[in-house]
């Protein structure tokens, strides 16, 4: 019955919203905290994502990675919330946040070796864009993230550490164990759960039955749902969360409602689960159409803007694709390089064989990464 | 120098870590005011703060996911599993994320964290309290696995691994805890993580073995000795990853026959490894079959049957004997 009384409940909760939905005149630009430039900005990094997102699916259709998990429609949630922190503030990512380590200056060459199965986390240094690496197992990443951001407030604090996960995640124990830490420890951590509605073919009437907003009152600390779709609304909220997280070691887990509207990944095939109407129901809620939309109408941009974006946003998805085809895998020898600080002698042993197998030479070293 | 226990020596040396190191921290449950089950962190957190020594809420994979989540931010966190059997909820991040991320990150990011886990039988506990979990880390590329048998060993061996850049998985032997042995604690000549030791010299026949059941293999060895002349030479692995290979292959090259000696089940245990190994480097020396005398291959026992379950002295002597009779 549970499942039956799910979505039916999810439409009566709160939602923060800032971006009409239709043609509806919105806010005054005035009121959402950015300037123009900065709004400006997040329509140009929501279309760069877009583009990049794009090329990835196309590369991997055409046998340039292995694999690509698409974010198309959830770029609003992505960027709204990476914008919204400060650089010294950390990001741990699940595995579908390009958008997330696009606005952190990320390499998309060096993210996609990930997918283009070159080196697991993709070869960035995380360290450098305070930008974790690519994390799989669904939901472990939280745990890392509260870690983090229990040790960072043991130093000096003053930093946010923010983590993405979706809807299924919330399902899984670490992010019950990570939610928990935090509000004991007052950790300064953000909980983003972007709820694009699947976990794979499981939607998410079926993956819990409370919204999921609201779970954070169990563990005694700030919950929010707001549109996943609407950048400023995401924008404010994410602010809001890690100022209280900076300011006052106060966790808050937003729950930004949007909708994936690809498949989980280039392995799947969304179509054996769910229907084309639904996807045709929300392509009609298009994050960067919608924001396109107020920004013309409050004359913060026009075309000639637009069209500048999309000649970067074409540029900047043709260098990532001239980068991911021009690279190739890594030497052998950097298998066997960072599994410890020192080569133990076993292997050193495998080592050795390996290479002589590869033909690689036995003084080949990976790069200087270390 | 007095008599310490080995749970003394440990305490010692986490106290020393704590004190020399202003990154090193001890977490896990009941750990702090309770000063841990065992004891082993007994007055650290009046010492050193509730910042540096503190419980934590009971949910073991956090415990690991979060020691990882500090250890990225620059901290040494020694946690601890209260109990071998509890360890499991926490193999996830362990295997997912601790032994792997200086790989994912390509050297840039080392995982210097420590997980202290109290194991193996023999101390009359119930269900989930007595187990020997080692090979499924010793299995895991990426950890160093750690297991002292005596208490200067412990102490040294425990500050090596607080000062090692990569994550060790540190097994603590609940029968040996109350054990004593008088020796110098500190860090001058502790022994770099990945050497064993001889801990009987003897040219008949190696045992080899670590932890719990070095003392018992010993007890075996006197009385190979005493009753019939056999010579053992007892080998104290002291690391399992990495494996002291060298010493290995020396030892069962002088003395041609091997037994291996642990407290887990048989099959896929850690003794496969060693005895492969002692194969793979020894096989033109070997005058025997090597056997290996484990735990059977039976969910652990209840307290009271474990006697039947721990490979005795009886059964290490009778291993030895058909070794050296072969």
């Amino acid at each position: 019955m549970g499942q039956d009384l799910g979505p039916q409940r999810m439409s009566e909760e709160p939602l923060h919203r800032v971006l009409p939905l239709e043609g509806e005149p919105g806010p005054d630009p005035s009121t959402v905290g950015l300037k123009e430039e900065q709004l400006r900005d997040l329509y140009r990094l929501m279309s760069l994502t877009r583009r990049a997102d794009l090329e990835a699916t196309a590369l991997q259709r055409q046998g340039e990675l292995a694999v690509y998990p698409p974010l198309i429609g959830q770029e609003a949630a992505q960027i709204g919330s990476a914008f919204a922190l400060e650089e010294s503030d950390w990001i741990f990512p699940s595995y579908r946040e390009l958008g997330a380590a696009v606005v952190r200056g990320v390499d998309l060459v060096e993210y996609l070796h990930f997918y283009r199965a070159t080196w697991h986390g993709g070869t960035y240094d995380s360290n450098a864009h305070r930008f974790g690496y690519v994390s799989v197992p669904v939901g472990s990443q939280i745990l890392h993230a509260v870690g983090y951001a229990m040790g960072s407030k043991m130093d000096a604090g003053g930093i946010a550490v923010l983590v993405y996960f979706g809807d299924g995640a919330t399902s899984e124990g670490d992010f019950h164990e990570g939610c928990n830490f935090a509000a004991v420890f007052g950790s300064p951590i953000v909980f983003f759960c972007q709820n694009n509605q699947w976990a794979i073919s499981v939607p998410l009437s079926a993956q819990t039955v409370a919204p999921i907003w609201r779970k954070a009152e169990a563990y005694g600390f700030p919950g929010v749902r707001v549109d996943g779709n609407d950048v400023l609304a995401v924008y404010q909220s994410t602010k809001e969360a890690a100022a209280r997280a900076r300011d006052e070691g106060v966790p808050t887990l937003i729950e930004a409602v949007t909708y994936r509207l690809g498949p989980h990944s280039t392995a799947d095939d969304a179509g054996r689960y769910r229907s084309e109407d639904e996807v045709k129901a929300w392509r009609t809620r298009d994050p960067i159409q919608r924001y396109r939309r107020w920004l013309e109408a409050a004359g913060i941009a026009d075309g000639p803007y637009f069209e500048s974006v999309e000649q970067e946003a074409k540029e900047f998805a043709h260098r990532m694709r001239t980068g991911v085809i021009g690279s190739d895998p890594r030497p052998v020898a950097e298998m066997f390089e960072w599994v410890f600080a020192d080569l133990p002698p076993h292997l050193a042993r495998q080592r050795e064989e390996a290479l002589r197998m590869a033909g690689e030479d036995i003084a080949t070293r990976g790069g200087t990464d270390g | 120098m007095a008599e310490i226990t080995l749970v003394k020596a440990l305490n010692q040396a986490l106290r020393d870590a704590l004190a020399e190191d202003d990154r090193a921290l001890v977490l896990g449950e009941d750990v702090g005011r309770l000063g841990g089950v065992f004891r082993v962190t007994d007055g650290l957190q009046d010492e050193f703060g509730t910042g540096r020594v503190f419980d934590t809420p009971l949910a073991e994979s956090a415990i690991a996911g979060v020691s990882l989540g500090m250890a990225l931010a620059g901290w040494h966190p020694v946690s601890e599993m209260q109990f071998d059997g509890f360890s499991y909820p926490a193999l996830d991040q362990v295997i997912s994320h601790i032994a792997k991320y200086r790989f994912r990150s390509r050297g840039r990011q080392p995982v210097p964290l420590v997980i202290r886990i109290p194991y193996a039988g023999g101390v009359g506990a119930a269900e989930h309290h007595s187990e020997s979990p080692e090979a499924y880390y010793a299995h895991t590329a990426g950890l160093k696995v750690v297991v002292p048998s005596s208490p200067v060993d412990a102490y040294h061996l425990l500050r090596s691994s607080i000062a090692d850049p990569d994550p060790v998985i540190f097994f603590e032997p609940k029968s040996r805890y109350w054990s004593k042995e008088d020796g110098e604690l500190s860090t001058n000549g502790a022994p770099p993580i990945g050497t064993g030791r001889i801990v009987r010299p003897g040219t008949d026949c190696t045992v080899v073995s670590y932890g719990a059941m070095v003392a018992r293999s010993l007890a075996a060895a006197a009385r190979a000795s005493e009753e019939q002349g056999i010579e053992v030479q007892v080998v104290d692995l002291r690391s399992l990853v990495p494996l002291d290979l060298d010493l290995l292959s020396e030892s069962v090259r002088r003395t041609g026959r091997a037994v291996v000696v642990h407290e887990a089940p048989m099959t896929a245990g850690f003794g496969a490894e060693v005895v492969a190994r002692i194969v793979e480097d020894c096989f033109d020396y070997l005058e025997a079959p090597v056997l290996r005398v484990t735990g059977w291959d039976i969910p652990y026992p209840p307290a009271t049957l474990e006697s039947h379950y721990l490979p005795s002295v009886d059964r290490v002597l009778g291993a030895i004997e058909r070794v050296t009779g072969y």
